[in-house]
């Protein structure tokens, strides 16, 4: 079994958490990552939900394990195609072939480009920023609009992207709700006199203490959540966002004008993983990548040997990604044994 | 912001480059009666362009359509026979003047695409009702497209550009597309629904700037029930109202449209508010010009504004020819075209104007 060599495609949390769980069984392993570091989309938050844990220090507990003999780490390299070669799998990068008896993918997620959502303004008007772009400016300590000025008021608008038939996505991405939560906790905790709106469809607080932090939002914190969608934002004169919604809950139009707009962006397929599984025929609905049976084989293909591990399927949160990568390594390593 | 703004331009459509079938609007040409023959003018004089005016031709059902007083089968039957008309010409490519015309017909042509029954059956309907045939449209583009395309083209040979000749700054200009054009079917249209280039991309090119307000997008205020319904008309002048007050503090020099509908109710309910309220929206108490584009186009090609219909507008536009510095003659306004003296109209209470 250890003679046999898999290679993972995605350094993010699933590829590197099933990654280390089959080097410590003694499988020689290949990881492939596009960019230049480890660890996917962690590297663009500031803090974690539900508990606002510094995501710095859990992304290097992650590429932490990384390190170990049994992993060949290879960064900035796309994987063009991926086939099936006299027995092996071959992972083709655009000057080179790597051959492996089992693959991995774990390709990931990539938010939802904000800009296809062209009402809302994104990448036009300066004050209209995603919830990624929220949390680098977090991270850089200063919470200002584009014109340097302390905000009076923030708004977020919930399911940009995700159950939107417009944009063809109808599903739920799962962790926005939970994000706008964060994110509204975080701008009041750096701005206590300012006003926190969020507009919601519903809040879906499905994870543990999600709840709890929703209740805590409103009664420590004061944030004001709308059920409404934002049909449409608008620069003002001094260059704030003007937004009209429907209150839905009192059934009346409604305008209101903030300095920072935060769109939360959805989830949708990386473009490596649509084009893979779509190589493969795995393809799944909405471009995610299709496991052989959700229940029992959510980490199975219907191509032997080609496994499937965290958000390359659908939405999820980290834990249940890294919880993913270490189920798709069992099952692998029962593929090896059988 | 303005380099963001360039990908605005990804919106494009296909828009014919020869051959057109004109259909005719029911109303520019009582509110705006320059409008449909200087654009025949520019398309078939300043570009060389083949467009044929069929004399035939008929109302769309647009305003009956959007009222509920037509049904939808009678509206596709009566497009149909609009297009036998460009079928016998052994023309493809239609050209509605009107923007709900525009609406209409990408509808009906979007319903027969989707639902090829209806195709098959309005065909019935126009054969029994007049034994005629048709083929549907291979391109359908509204006229302000086409002045968009050739809008390069058409500048070399303009006399003016939107520069205020006595400050030399771009003029500030807020564009209204209209519902139609783009509300319905984005893909039809050029730059999308949210942040249409159309009249943009026209302003642009010809020296003015583009005032993106807060309430761009918003309803001129006719809405066809709003107005229709005398008891509704209350919401009409109050969206139209919204609206300037929102553009109000950019303090725009005109209001460029693109539609029927819109120009006649920027222009006209500003009379109204300024009535009702002694309101107006710019500094002179003279009220926000509202041109079209065929007579913002025959304007700066130097066509003379009262051949345009100017004389025809509520809100006065001698103080926005005099920033563009176009040279007119206030005795010929109120003169037709045989030389005799067509009266003027009754003045206002509060809006000023530009006749004694």
């Amino acid at each position: 079994m250890n003679d046999k060599h898999v290679i993972i495609i995605g350094g993010g949390p699933a590829g590197i958490e099933a990654a280390n769980y089959l080097a410590n069984n003694g499988i020689k392993i290949t990881l492939f990552e596009k960019d230049e570091h480890p660890g996917g989309n962690i590297k663009n938050w500031a803090k974690l939900f539900p508990d606002f844990g510094d995501a710095s220090v859990v992304r290097k507990e992650i590429t932490d394990k990384l390190k170990h003999e049994n992993i060949k780490f290879i960064n900035n390299t796309k994987i063009e195609r991926l086939y099936q070669e006299n027995n092996h799998w071959v992972a083709l990068t655009d000057n080179e072939k790597y051959y492996g008896d089992i693959v991995l993918l774990a390709t990931g997620f990539e938010v939802f480009d904000a800009k296809r959502k062209e009402e809302l303004g994104y990448g036009i008007y300066d004050n209209v920023i995603t919830s990624v772009d929220f949390e680098n400016m977090y991270k850089s300590g200063k919470m200002l609009t584009n014109e340097g000025k302390i905000p009076d008021s923030i708004a977020f608008l919930n399911c940009v992207g995700s159950r939107d038939e417009k944009v063809g996505n109808h599903y739920c991405s799962r962790v926005c709700c939970i994000t706008a939560v964060k994110q509204a906790i975080e701008f009041k905790e750096l701005v206590p006199d300012a006003q926190a709106y969020c507009f919601y469809m519903d809040m879906r607080m499905a994870g543990q203490f999600y709840e709890e932090l929703y209740r805590k939002s409103q009664e420590k914190y004061g944030v004001n959540y709308i059920r409404g969608r934002i049909s449409e934002a608008a620069v003002t004169m001094d260059n704030r966002i003007q937004i009209k919604a429907e209150d839905t809950l009192s059934a009346l139009p409604m305008k209101m004008t903030v300095d920072i707009l935060v769109l939360m962006v959805g989830i949708e397929s990386s473009e490596s993983t649509a084009k893979i599984s779509t190589d493969n025929n795995i393809v799944g609905p909405y471009g995610f990548a299709k496991s052989k049976s959700l229940f029992g084989m959510d980490n199975l293909t219907e191509k032997p040997g080609l496994f499937l591990a965290g958000t390359c399927k659908r939405p999820l949160t980290l834990p249940e990604t890294i919880a993913d990568g270490r189920s798709a390594a069992v099952e692998i390593m029962n593929y090896l044994k059988s | 912001m303005t380099e963001k703004k360039h990908f605005w331009n990804e919106y494009q459509k296909e828009i014919a480059d020869d051959n057109y079938f004109y259909e005719r609007s029911c109303i520019r040409q009582s509110f705006f009666p320059g409008s449909e023959t200087a654009f025949l003018n520019i398309l078939r004089n300043e570009l060389g362009l083949t467009i044929i005016d069929d004399p035939n031709q008929h109302t769309c059902t647009g305003i009956g359509y959007h009222s509920d007083v037509v049904p939808f089968d009678t509206t596709m039957t009566i497009c149909a026979r609009l297009f036998s008309l460009m079928t016998d010409k052994e023309l493809t490519n239609f050209v509605p003047s009107c923007v709900t015309s525009f609406g209409i017909f990408t509808e009906v042509i979007e319903t027969w695409a989707q639902f090829p029954e209806e195709l098959e059956k309005t065909r019935q309907f126009l054969r029994k009702a007049t034994g005629r045939e048709f083929k549907v449209p291979e391109n359908i583009a509204h006229p302000s497209d086409i002045i968009y395309k050739y809008r390069k083209e058409l500048k070399k040979k303009m006399k003016y550009q939107l520069v205020n000749c006595h400050t030399g700054k771009p003029l500030k200009v807020v564009e209204h597309i209209g519902c139609h054009y783009a509300k319905i079917f984005s893909k039809h249209s050029v730059g999308g629904a949210e942040f249409p280039q159309v009249l943009a991309g026209m302003i642009e090119e010809w020296g003015g700037q583009v005032i993106d307000y807060p309430e761009r997008r918003h309803c001129c205020g006719f809405g066809f029930r709003q107005y229709l319904v005398m008891a509704n008309r209350g919401y009409s002048v109050a969206n139209t109202k919204k609206k300037f007050e929102s553009m109000e503090p950019y303090k725009p020099d005109f209001v460029l449209t693109n539609c029927p509908g819109c120009t006649m109710f920027m222009d006209r309910w500003q009379y109204t508010i300024a009535e009702m309220e002694g309101k107006t929206y710019d500094e002179q108490q003279m009220g926000i010009p509202v041109l079209t584009y065929e007579e913002l186009t025959g304007l700066l090609l130097g066509y003379n504004p009262w051949d345009l219909g100017f004389q025809v507008h509520q809100v006065q536009v001698e103080p926005l020819l005099d920033k563009l510095g176009i040279k007119y003659d206030l005795k010929d306004k109120f003169t037709g075209v045989t030389g005799k003296y067509l009266g003027e109209p009754e003045k206002p209470e509060y809006l000023k104007v530009c006749y004694e």
